[in-house]
This record gives structure tokens, sequence and C-alpha cells, in this order.
């Protein structure tokens, strides 16, 4: 069988012409149909669909097919696509996948396409990427963010940049991979392939140019420690004669980095489960029982769960429900008492020094090692380098005034005068995010959470190292319970370490939207600390 | 006094004004010769408007007191976030995250005067954002603080700390304070949480507070009792006119309404409450506050600037809604301006890199000007004295500080180099003196400017300006000055092919009249004159490959003497005459026998030059015959001339003299002897429809290269090398021998190529100067690798380039796509590589072929049959775009002849142009 005529072409798919994509899915179930008459022939005798399907294993082609044929039966956003790959893999006697492991309940979910906002971004998304990712599929709790969030990604990876396309994917590779996020890097690996990678680079960085060896140890810093960040770093960059690179291309450079490790953020803290067309993702066997269970984000069965985790962890449903209502109680409070009682200045700045030196503590007991896979760990060296406290370093780090470097003022101007429009693509995020509400706590409607996504947005950043003159840090104290702190602190410092347990037990009563929100809080203060810190080291390069 | 400068001299001028404003004309070596003077006021039509007032209150204010000083600076211990001068001028506070000073400007340095920052541990009450000087009191000044608090200081208190007042209601950061210009106690602040509040500074809290979130009608519903956080006028002019004006907002009511909202009164002085903070709106995005400004001219106004680029007018007297609102940029709005003489003209920068100068006093805000700078601008200050002028400088990146004239926003009117590190605060020395300019900077330094050491960016500006319109029309701009002193010359004699309408166009509003008035210059071209006529003919009808060089080099001379270009047709004679000759065919000519191959060339040389005779010119068959060939005695004695006068100096002298002689008649006689026969046009040559199309041609063209190859190492071989001695000793023989015995000796001694080399190089050069850049290419083409090494790759690509260029400007994407083709420079033969996929459909099903091959894999028919013949079509397949039928070029073409029906039979009248 000539290879040429195997060949699969999906992009036709993700056109908006249905004329378009009935041809291109035609073109799919003939070589499917095709592929399949060969392996029957090859194996001369009919069996049984189940054990064909085992031994289907054999032809890593055909299967690869067929999951990606499954992504789209469940994910296009397009109903033509959708019914059609369905049919064809009713033809070929596939089970239907919803007997997956229930840990992946997001992927089993039929998603309603009701909504046409939602829609439209699907479709967007979709005919972007040629998939739906299920980073999309959980940030769609909150359109209006996923919206820019899906233009400022598309604008990084693919339009016009300084940097050539694998050389963008390769960096989404590095950054993932430096959490040891399997989920991303296999994303861009595949991408990184398609868009004409050399398949060497990916046996690990020390096969990669020179040039983006140079970035690994920028990468490594910015993803644990970004504090030690120097203007010498930069300089190392720009200046290593053949192998240097050029300020628009670092920018660009560090603002995919920043990206993806927020991302890998994000992917670990709301327990991102393999896409369905890569390893992992899917099975066309009967669920066995998995223990590796992450967490589930369903609007719809989050009660179920809830019932689940509430009566696995014993706590009553009254218990919870104290727990925002002395929230609530402590956020009217502060908005009370901060004028009358008035901190001094002296207690003001300790205050800092203390949250800075309590957010060190805190941290997840459980002090299971992960492992890294093995396919990933070949993507980053020195594995040893992790996140270290930013006040319990050795060297004396001085703290990061906002109010003398901040993004609005210093980093926006910068990124876009040498990487235009990412400036403002990067400008319009961080607003949504940090301005994103519903005025909804749990239960609760017409509450001002402003106070609340304040503190975590401003816990992080402490935990950075960055400092708001006027902020009172007892306000975090205050309004953030240790299990929340022990999960933003996992999910933003150590995300491979985050686990469904610190997932359930932070914010019992609130609803999986409301923490997928948390998430977007959280991935959004990583990025610009990071980014404040990678864009003064440049700053101060250039001054 | 103030009049009459206009015209006069530098210095004059330098004096003038000081007098006027009742200074001490002071003894300055450096001032005559700078080129301060005309930013000064020399052009400014501001200047003058109304000298007599302007001047006697700069007489008062300024006290008779002098403005001395020199371009200096100081370093401070940290970097400042912003300055302030105190009213005497003679005082300037710098105040930043660790540090808070004041020092005397004295006339060679700065002087440490005061350090606020007392006390052993700092607090961050005096990390400072902004700092202000009353512009009445000399003893107060206000800062404001990076954790919201807002701090006034009294210098008059006898104790080491001056701190007088502390304003903590601001929840976020402070970014502006601003006094009142008049009014003694009146202190108003903008922070980042989105309020901005007054104060009296006779009582412990605001007086009113402003919130960014109001809207300009306040009608959206929502409820503005948390705005008032208590209300007492304390203020006697401005309680009296709240009285006056609203008397729904008498004191007594506002404070029920409060007291009813809240129900919590605590406070002791009115009995209200600091402000019902439990019921802060939830829809509170209040934007950022960026700048507050009191407007000088209008008592109760002031403007405040937001993140996210509206800019809002107040009144002090109504802080429930604004007057106005606008959005002014694209991004926050970082700083204003009032313009201190000009009632409701209000400068703002932004983010967004713009300077903008609105009029406020208009119905709607009226963008006046807009000034584009390079980088964010942070601050922005309007120039005393210079009506247009303001400087400004920005936040990230740029270090420089600028002097802008806002009517002409692309330069520069000045521009202050000597900060390190971004400015972040700018302040003008004196209300009423132009020329001092303080600032200070993240570099910590503290700096005086002085305008007359300003570098100024329009001296090194290209004041030049070039651009061809659409139609081909020139036009040109330069400095007067430049024009004038060519004006008796008449601009752009060379060309012929356009003459010339000068036309001159002086804009009226150009302020800068004496300074950098510009002349314009429009070139039309001749209406109808479409003289690159010839340029398309030719490049449609050359053959540059797929021949024998022979056979292209008569064909292009045939097509340049049919357009009537004989001096590029001799050329191409020329080029034959000297690559044509037998002796230097490559390979497997060359073991041919000399003779013959000599005869030969000598017989087609006749022919050629016979046959191109014009039949009416038979007295001057001769003549032109000669020419002809002396022509290509001319290449060969002027090249060999050289050669000579290395080996052979005996005979140098007879060949010199007529060679450059030759050369001289050629030029001469070129035109006039050709011009004769203008009906010696052959009729044009049926055309195959695709002639140039470069399917066909391809084997051509990747066979080439190897074939000069062996020429060149038979050009090395000793073979030839030995003929060229022949030359050597041949050569001498001058046009007075008969042609034909030149021809003989010359071909029979088969010239090297690299001999001819030099000469032929020299001809391209000179024909792309000239500006036919199609004759220099179309040569190298054709020639090949027998030119190509002797003209460096630059110049080879630049030629490509701008042919391809103006091929593709006359639509002839054939012959472009050819050139490409036929280019060996491979930065022009990428040039078609990219974007080549061709989209398939199929024509029977139309959906998209996405198998190769010619058989659709849907209805598994071949997809493209010709109509006519239907046979799969494999090649040049041509379609009616109407009804996408067929098939073979030939077939259709045929066909059309006799229907004008598709062939297909579908009905559908085709056409195919």
């Amino acid at each position: 069988m000539a290879e040429g005529e195997n060949e699969v072409r999906w992009d036709g798919l993700c056109s908006r012409d249905s004329t378009t994509r009935e041809t291109a899915l035609e073109n799919i179930r003939q070589t499917i149909l095709r592929k399949t008459e060969y392996l029957r022939s090859l194996k001369e005798t009919p069996l049984r669909p189940s054990d064909r399907l085992s031994n289907i294993e054999s032809s890593d082609g055909l299967n690869k097919l067929l999951a990606h044929l499954l992504m789209l039966s469940k994910r296009c956003p397009f109903k033509d696509v959708r019914e059609k790959s369905e049919f064809i893999l009713k033809i070929l006697r596939v089970k239907q996948p919803v007997d997956m492991p229930p840990r992946r309940l997001v992927l089993s979910k039929q998603i309603v396409y009701e909504d046409a906002q939602m829609h439209a971004l699907f479709a967007d998304s979709f005919a972007a990427l040629g998939r739906l990712d299920n980073i999309t599929l959980v940030m769609v709790f909150h359109p209006q963010y996923l919206e820019s969030f899906l233009k400022t990604q598309h604008y990084l990876l693919q339009m016009d940049g300084p940097l050539p396309l694998h050389y963008r994917h390769y960096i989404g590779i590095m950054a993932a991979a430096r959490h040891q996020c399997s989920y991303l890097v296999n994303l861009h690996v595949n991408d990184f392939l398609h868009v004409g990678g050399d398949p060497k680079w990916l046996n690990g960085l020390e096969n990669a140019p020179q040039k983006l060896q140079n970035l690994g140890e920028l990468n490594k810093v910015l993803a644990h420690r970004p504090w030690l960040i120097t203007k010498e770093h930069i300089e190392g960059l720009l200046k290593a004669e053949e192998h240097s690179w050029s300020l628009a291309e670092l920018v660009h450079a560090v603002v995919l980095l920043t990206h993806y490790h927020s991302l890998a953020s994000f992917t670990f803290g709301c327990g991102i489960s393999p896409e369905i067309h890569c390893d992992g993702g899917h099975t066309f066997r009967p669920p066995s029982v998995s223990n590796y269970c992450i967490c589930d984000i369903t609007n719809g069965n989050h009660s179920v769960d809830e019932m689940h985790v509430n009566s696995a962890e014993n706590v009553s449903v009254s218990d919870s429900f104290f727990e925002v209502e002395a929230l609530m109680e402590k956020m009217r409070q502060l908005q009370e008492c901060r004028d009358e009682e008035e901190a001094s200045q002296e207690e003001m700045a300790s205050r800092f020094e203390i949250e800075k030196r309590e957010s060190m503590f805190v941290f997840s007991s459980d002090d299971e090692e992960v492992t890294p896979a093995r396919d990933i760990s070949r993507h980053f060296e020195d594995t040893s380098y992790g996140y270290k406290d930013f006040s319990r370093h050795g060297m004396h780090v001085p703290t990061f005034r906002v109010q003398d470097y901040c993004w609005e003022d210093h980093g926006y101007s910068l990124v876009n005068r040498l990487y235009p429009d990412v400036g403002q693509l990067i400008d319009e995020k961080f607003h949504i995010a940090y301005n994103l509400t519903y005025n909804t706590m749990a239960m609760h409607k017409d509450v001002d959470t402003s106070m609340l996504r304040r503190a975590i947005w401003n816990y992080i950043h402490c935990m950075f190292g960055i400092r708001y003159d006027d902020y009172d840090y007892g306000e975090i104290n205050q309004l953030l319970d240790r299990s929340f702190k022990v999960y933003i602190k996992t999910v933003v410092c150590t995300p491979e370490k985050v686990t469904k347990r610190m997932y359930d037990s932070f914010w019992r009563q609130f609803k999986h939207s409301e923490k997928v929100h948390v998430n977007l809080l959280l991935i959004e203060a990583r990025m610009q600390a990071e980014l404040l810190y990678a864009l003064r080291a440049i700053t101060r390069y250039m001054t | 006094a103030g009049k009459e400068p206009t015209t006069s001299g530098e210095g004059r001028e330098r004096q003038a004004n000081p007098a006027a404003l009742g200074l001490v004309p002071r003894a300055d070596p450096v001032d005559s010769g700078s080129h301060f003077a005309p930013l000064l006021g020399l052009t400014d039509p501001g200047f003058s408007d109304c000298p007599d007032l302007k001047m006697s209150r700069v007489t008062t204010a300024l006290g008779g007191s002098v403005l001395t000083g020199r371009t200096m600076h100081c370093h401070l211990d940290a970097p400042a976030n912003a300055i302030s001068v105190c009213r005497d001028a003679a005082q300037v506070v710098v105040a930043g995250r660790s540090i808070f000073k004041i020092y005397a400007i004295e006339e060679e340095q700065f002087v440490e005067k005061l350090n606020l920052r007392v006390g052993r541990k700092p607090s961050l009450n005096l990390s400072c954002a902004d700092v202000v000087w009353h512009q009445m009191d000399e003893n107060l000044l206000a800062t404001a603080a990076t954790n919201g608090v807002v701090v006034t200081w009294n210098l008059g208190r006898p104790s080491r700390n001056k701190q007088d007042q502390l304003f903590t209601e601001h929840k976020r950061t402070v970014n502006k304070v601003c006094f009142h210009p008049t009014e003694a106690h009146v202190l108003l602040s903008g922070s980042q949480d989105g309020f901005m509040k007054c104060f009296d500074l006779r009582r412990k809290d605001s007086v009113s507070t402003f919130s960014g979130e109001a809207t300009e009608a306040g009608q959206d519903g929502k409820p503005w009792e948390w705005v008032m956080t208590g209300w007492v006028p304390v203020l006697p002019v401005l309680s009296c006119c709240v009285l006056r004006l609203h008397p729904s907002f008498a004191h007594g009511r506002m404070q029920d309404a409060e007291c009813g909202a809240n129900g919590a009164c605590e406070d002791t002085l009115c009995g209200c409450s600091l402000g019902p903070l439990c019921v802060t709106p939830f829809h509170s995005q209040s934007e950022s506050v960026r700048d507050v400004q009191f407007s000088i001219r209008d008592y109760f106004t002031f403007a405040s600037t937001f993140e996210n680029g509206n800019v809002q007018l107040w009144d002090i007297r109504r802080p429930d809604r604004c007057e106005r609102m606008f959005t002014a940029h694209n991004g926050p709005v970082f700083c204003c301006d009032w313009h201190p003489e000009d009632r409701g003209w209000l400068a703002t920068g932004g983010r967004d890199k713009m300077v903008k100068v609105w009029d406020m006093t208009t119905h709607r805000a009226k963008e006046m000007h807009c000034v584009q700078t390079i980088a964010s601008v942070a601050r922005v200050k309007w120039r005393p004295e210079c009506r247009h002028h303001l400087a400004t400088c920005s936040m990230m990146v740029d270090h420089n500080i600028y002097v802008w004239d806002v009517r002409r926003p692309f330069v520069p009117a000045a521009m202050f180099e000597e900060h390190r590190d971004v400015t972040t605060g700018i302040a003008w020395r004196h209300p009423h003196d132009p020329s001092f300019l303080l600032s200070g900077s993240k570099d910590s330094s503290l700096c005086q400017h002085l305008f007359r050491d300003a570098s100024q960016p329009v001296e090194r500006a290209n004041p030049e300006g070039l651009c061809y319109g659409l139609f081909g029309d020139l036009a040109f701009a330069a400095k007067e000055s430049l024009v004038a002193a060519e004006s008796g010359r008449k601009p752009y004699t060379g060309d012929r092919r356009h003459p010339i309408f000068f036309k001159r166009k002086l804009d009226p509003a150009e302020p800068f009249a004496g300074l950098a008035s510009s002349a314009l210059s429009v070139f039309e071209t001749e209406p109808g004159g479409g003289a690159m006529r010839w340029f398309v003919d030719t490049a449609e009808r050359y053959a540059l490959a797929g021949r024998p060089l022979a056979e292209l080099c008569d064909h292009n001379a045939k097509v340049a003497r049919e357009l009537g270009r004989n001096q590029v047709a001799q050329t191409w004679t020329m080029l034959r005459t000297i690559y044509c000759s037998p002796g230097l065919l490559p390979t497997a000519n060359l073991s041919h026998s000399v003779g013959k191959g000599g005869s030969c060339g000598l017989q087609l040389m006749n022919s050629f030059n016979l046959k191109d005779m014009a039949p009416g010119l038979g007295s001057e068959t001769r003549l032109d015959r000669s020419k002809g060939d002396a022509r290509s005695d001319t290449v060969l004695l002027d090249s060999s001339a050289t050669l000579i006068t290395n080996e052979d100096n005996e005979e140098t002298e007879g060949s010199d003299v007529p060679a450059d002689y030759l050369l001289g008649d050629v030029e001469g006689e070129d035109d006039e002897l050709y011009l004769l026969d203008p009906e010696h046009t052959h009729p044009e040559e049926p055309e195959c429809v695709l002639p140039q199309e470069a399917f066909p041609l391809r084997h051509e063209i990747v066979d080439t290269p190897p074939g000069p190859e062996h020429l060149q190492d038979k050009a090395d071989s000793p073979h030839v090398s030995g003929s060229e001695a022949d030359v050597a000793s041949l050569a001498p023989v001058d046009s007075s021998f008969s042609l034909l015995s030149v021809s003989h000796a010359l071909y029979d001694s088969r010239l090297p190529p690299d001999f001819f080399s030099v000469l032929v190089r020299d001809m391209l050069h000179f024909y792309a100067e000239q500006g036919d850049v199609q004759m220099a290419v179309s040569v190298l083409i054709v020639l090949g690798e027998r030119v190509r090494k002797d003209i460096d790759e630059q110049t080879q690509e630049h030629w490509y380039t701008s042919y391809i260029d103006l091929l593709q400007r006359f639509r002839l994407w054939n012959v472009s796509n050819e050139v490409v083709k036929l280019s060996t420079s491979r930065a022009v033969s990428c040039l078609n590589q990219a974007s080549t996929t061709l989209h398939v459909n199929c024509s029977h099903c139309k959906r998209p072929m996405s198998s190769r091959g010619w058989v659709c894999d849907r209805c598994h028919r071949c997809a493209s049959m010709c109509a006519v013949c239907h046979h799969v079509v494999k090649g040049l397949f041509v379609w009616c775009q109407g009804c996408s039928h067929g098939g073979h070029l030939q077939h259709i073409m045929k066909w059309l002849e006799g229907s004008s029906h598709c062939p297909a039979g579908c009905g559908h009248l085709c056409e195919y142009s």
C-alpha cells in the first residue's frame, strides 16, 4: 500500500465551509476503510471486533487515525463532522468511549454547543488549530477570558513574529517540560513536527541548536526563581556571537516561556487530562480501575462530585457552608475596619515580610516525589533545580517594588516596542483575568469579590517577592485559609505536585467554575510576575 | 519691544526679550553664535501676541530678579520620581522612593539645602510617587506616597521634621497631587483606586471625593452616596458657590441624606460617617487616576486622566458627576497639562506614544494637535512664553527630553540628552522664563538644561523628500534655500522623456516660515507620453534562452532595431560577433578546423549586415556596413590596445588613435543613420500564444550551467592562450585595412572570451547606469556564464531585482517569471519559490483533488480532460472561467476559431483572452 494514499488530511475539516468539510471527511472515511481492509487481509482470519481492536495496537497508524476521529466525534464544534466521524467509528464497530475512566469526565461529557458565543469561540479555536484541546474546554467556563486567551496564544504561535514557527513550539516544549507537564509537551511535540521541526531536537535540548540551548538557563531561572534574573542573563543571550538572540526574538521567547510556565500551572491546577487523541487520553477498552486521579472539572456533575468528596473526607455540608460565610464575614469586616484601625508603617512593612516568610512554610505535607516520565525529562536538564522560597534564599534579593516597575507603565511599553501588538494582547488578558467577576461566591450573589481577588493576586506576587506599597498584607492572612494557600503555592511554584486532594480541600463549597476562575488568576499573576522580572532585566540591560 | 525682533539678527533678539522681561541682558559669549534665537520665538507668532500685557505681568512676577545659570547636573543618592520648583525659581524639590530633598539652584551648581527624609526608620509614607510645591506659598509642599498617603509639609516648622499633615484616605497608591493655583489651602489628589480627593489643608480629611467611575451624565442609576464621604463646606468661596448654585447640596441636607443612607454617623466634626464603605458598589472597576491638574484659568475646573484612556473635566463644586468626559488615548493617559495662557487648552500624553492638545472651550473637546513620539509619554509641560511649545519625557526606553512645537509634530524642536536613564520629572524653572528646564531621572541625577544648549534634531534631519506618484509624477520637496540656490537651473533637464512642469506649492500653514520652509516641486509626466512602450515590447519579444547564442543575439538585435533602438541592436550584433565566433564555441566545436570556423563566422556576419540593410539606403550601404564591422573592430581594438601597451610597445600608436575615433564616431552616427528609416519596421511575426511560458524552457535552464564551465576550462587551456599571442601581433591592423581581412584575422585568431569581458562588463554597467537595466539583464542572461563571473554578485542581484520590479509594474508576469527562472542569483531565483501550491478542483464533482495525479478519487474520473480531444491534459491547460471547461491550448484555440460556444457542449459562450 502506497504511503501517500494513506495520508490523511485533517486540514479540510477546519474549514468553515460545510462542503469542504464533507469532502475531507469522505476522504478520511475511504482511507480508513482501505486501511482496515488492508489490515484484515493481512490477518486473513476474521477476528471478533474486540480482538481486532486489541490487536490493532500493532497498526499504529490506524490507531492514531481512530483516536483522532474519536476526538472529532466528541469535540468538533461542527455538528456534521461530529456525526459523521461517529458514524465512521460505528461502521468499524469501535466501542463507544462512553466507558472511559471516570476521571476523564470532561472528555466523555458531550459538550453542549448551545451558547452562540461559546460556539463561535470553539469554531475559532478549531479552525485555527484543528483541534479543541482540553484547556479550551475547561477555560470555557469563562468565555470572556477564553477569547482573549485564544487570541493571544494564536498570535504568539501562528502570527507574524520574530521567531520561526518551530522555534516557538520548541520553546513551548522547553517551558512545559520544566514543570514536567506531559500534557503540554505532547501537544506541542505534535505541533512542532507538524510545522516542520526537526525530530532530532526532541531527543533532548542538547540536540537543539546552540541558540535554543542558551535559552535553557533563562527558562530554568524564570520557571523557578525568576527573581534571580539579572541583566547578565540577558547579556549572555544577546551577545553570543553567531548564536545570539535579537532583542525582539528574546522578548518573544520570554513571552512564550512565561505563557507556557503558567499554562503548565493551569494544566496541573485544573487537572487537565491528556488529549483524547494523544497517548493515554483514550481507550477503546472497557474501563479499568484507575487510581491516578487528579480532578474533574465538570459543571454538570459537580454536585455529585462534591457529595463524593464530602463523604470521603467526612466533612459535613454545614461545615463547608460556614467556611463561605466566614469568608464573607471577614471581607465585610475588613472593608469596614480598614479606616478605623490604622496600622503603623512599620507594621505594614513587617506584614509583608511575615506573609513572605509564612508562604515558605506553606507547603503540601505529602512529600511524594513525582518522577517525571522518561520522555519528558529529556527536554530539560538540571532536574534538581526547582522552586526555592524567595525569602529562604541564601543571598539577599531586594524586594521588587511594583511602584517602580509595573506592567502597565513599563512592561507593556517594552513588550509592545519589541514585539508589536503582543503587549496589547497580554495587557488585555491581564485586565480581563484581574477584573473578571460574576459577583458570586458559592451560593451567594451580589458579592464584591474584588478584595478577595486582589488578595490572591498579591499573594502570588508576594511569593515571588513582588511588593505593592499600597497593600496591607494582613488582608491575605484574613482571607486566604491554609488549605487555599497550600493549593496556590503548589500550583504556582511546583505545579507538578498538585493533587486532587488539594484541589478538593480548598473552598469546598465553591463551584468548579469558581475554582477555574481562581486558577486563571493564579496563572495570570504568575505570568505577570515572571514577565516583570524578565522585562526588568531586559530594561536594565538596555539602559 | 516684542514685535520688533522678528526680523532682527540673533543677537538683537536675545537682548530684546530679556530687556522686556525686566532682565538685565547677561553677558554670554556662547549666546550669539548659537542657534537658539529662531527657536526661542523668532518664528513663533504666539510670542508676540500681546506683548504689553504679558510683559507687565512678567515684570511683577520676576520682581526684578535675574535668572542665570548654566547647563549642569548633580548626583542624587537615589532615583527620582518627581520634581517640583519653588515659586522663587531658586529651589527645587526632588522626591523618589528613597529620596526627598530640596536643592538650591545656584549659578554654577545645585546645593543641597534640606533633607526632608528624617527619622531612623524610613516609612513608606516617605516613598514618594509625586511631589508638588505650592505656587503661592513657599513653605508648603505636598507629596503623594506609593502606599496611598498624601502628606503635606510645612517648611516653616521649626523642628527638623517638617511633616505637617497626613491624609490616609486613599486605598491605593496616589499617583498625583496638585495644589490649586490660586487658593492657598486646596489640594487635589488622584489615586490608583480610582478616586480623586479634594483636601482642605485646614481640615483633617477630604472635603470631597470624585470617582473616576462617574459618567458624564450620572444617570446610570448607580448610587452616588458612597461617593460623598462627608461634605463640609469649609472653603468660604467654594461653599458659597455651592449654596448659591446648587441649593440642594446645602450642608444640612447632604448630612441627612448620608446619615439616612448609612445609619452610621460617627464623625466628630460633622456627624457624618467617613463614608458608607460597606456598600461599596460591586461594579467598582473604577479606573486608576493617573493625573489631576487644576485649570490655571478656570477657578473651579480640574482635569483628570485615567488608565483606560479617558480624560474627565470636573467642577470642584460638583463631586457627583464630571462636567465632561472623552476618550483621549488608546491605553492609559499618563499626564496632562493646562496651557498657561490659552484658556481651555489641555495637553495630554499617553502610553500610546502620543501627545494631544485639546481645545476644551468648544462643545465637544476638539483635538487640535497631535504629536507622535517614540515612546510612551510620562510627563508633559507647556513651555512658558512659547504658545505652541511643550516639553515631554518618556516612561520607558527613551531617556531624552523633547521640546515640541505642536504644529510641527514630526521633529522635536529641541532635545536634551543628558540623562542616562528614563526621565521621571520635568519642570520649567520659572513660569515666565522659557529657557531653563529642570529634570530628575531614574539615573539619580538632577539636571538643569539650558535651552541654548539643546540639540536640535531638525539640523540633523534629512531635509529632502522624493516620491513617485501613481501616474509617474515625481514630487520632490527640499529646503527652500536649497531649491532657491538652484533656481537658475531648469530641473530635470537630463531626461527628455519627462519634459517638465515645475509646480511650486507652499503650505500656508507651515509655521516655521523662516526656519524650515520647504519647497515642493512636482514633475509631471508628459500627458500621453507613454514613453515606456518600447520597454514592454522589448520585454515581450526578447528571446533570452532556448536557442543558440547566435540566434538569440540576432533575434534580439532585430527586435531592438524594429523598435528603433539602434544602439541596443548594435550591441546585440556585436555580442553575437564576439561570442559566436566558432573558435569560441564551447567544447565540441573547438576541435573543428579553425579556418572553416572563421569563414563561417564571416559569412554569417556579412549576410547579417546585408539582410539588415534598409533597401532604400543604397548610397549608405557601404558606410553602414563598415560601421557595423567597425564597431566590432572597435571593440576588439580598444581592448587589445591595453593588451598591446603591455606587450607590444612599438605598435601601440597605430591602434590607439583609430580606436578612440571609432568609439566617438559610433555614438554620434548611430542615431543619425538609423533614424533615416523609420519605415524600417518589419511586420510583427505572429507569435506563439505563450512564447515566454517557462515550462518548455525548464530543461534548458538546467542544462545551461555545465556548458559554460567547459568553456571556462578551455579558456584557460594553453591552446587558447596561444591564440592570445596571435591577437597581440594581429591586433594593430587598424580600420584602414580592408574589413574582410580584419575580420578574418580576428576570427582566425579565436580571441578568448576573457579578452572581451572587461569591455562587455563596462557595457553592461553603462546600460544599467543609463537606466536601461533591461538591456543589462537581458545580456547577462543571454551570455550566461560568459560574463557572469566578471560582475559581482551584488550588482547582478541588484539588476535582476530592479528589472523584475519593473516588469511586474508593467504586469509582465510571464517575462518576470522567466527572468527569475533564468537568473543564477540565489536570492532572485528563490523569488518564485514561495507560495507555489496550486489547489485544483475536479472539474466534475467540483471537489478538491487531494491526491496527486489526473484521476479524481471521488468520482473516479479523469479530472482535466480536454473538451475537444477528450484526453487528459498534462501540461498547459486552458479553461474558461465561466464554465470551467477547457483543454489543450492548441485545441481550444483551434476550436474557438470556428465556434464561440464551449466545446464541451454546455452551451456557455466561452471567452478566452
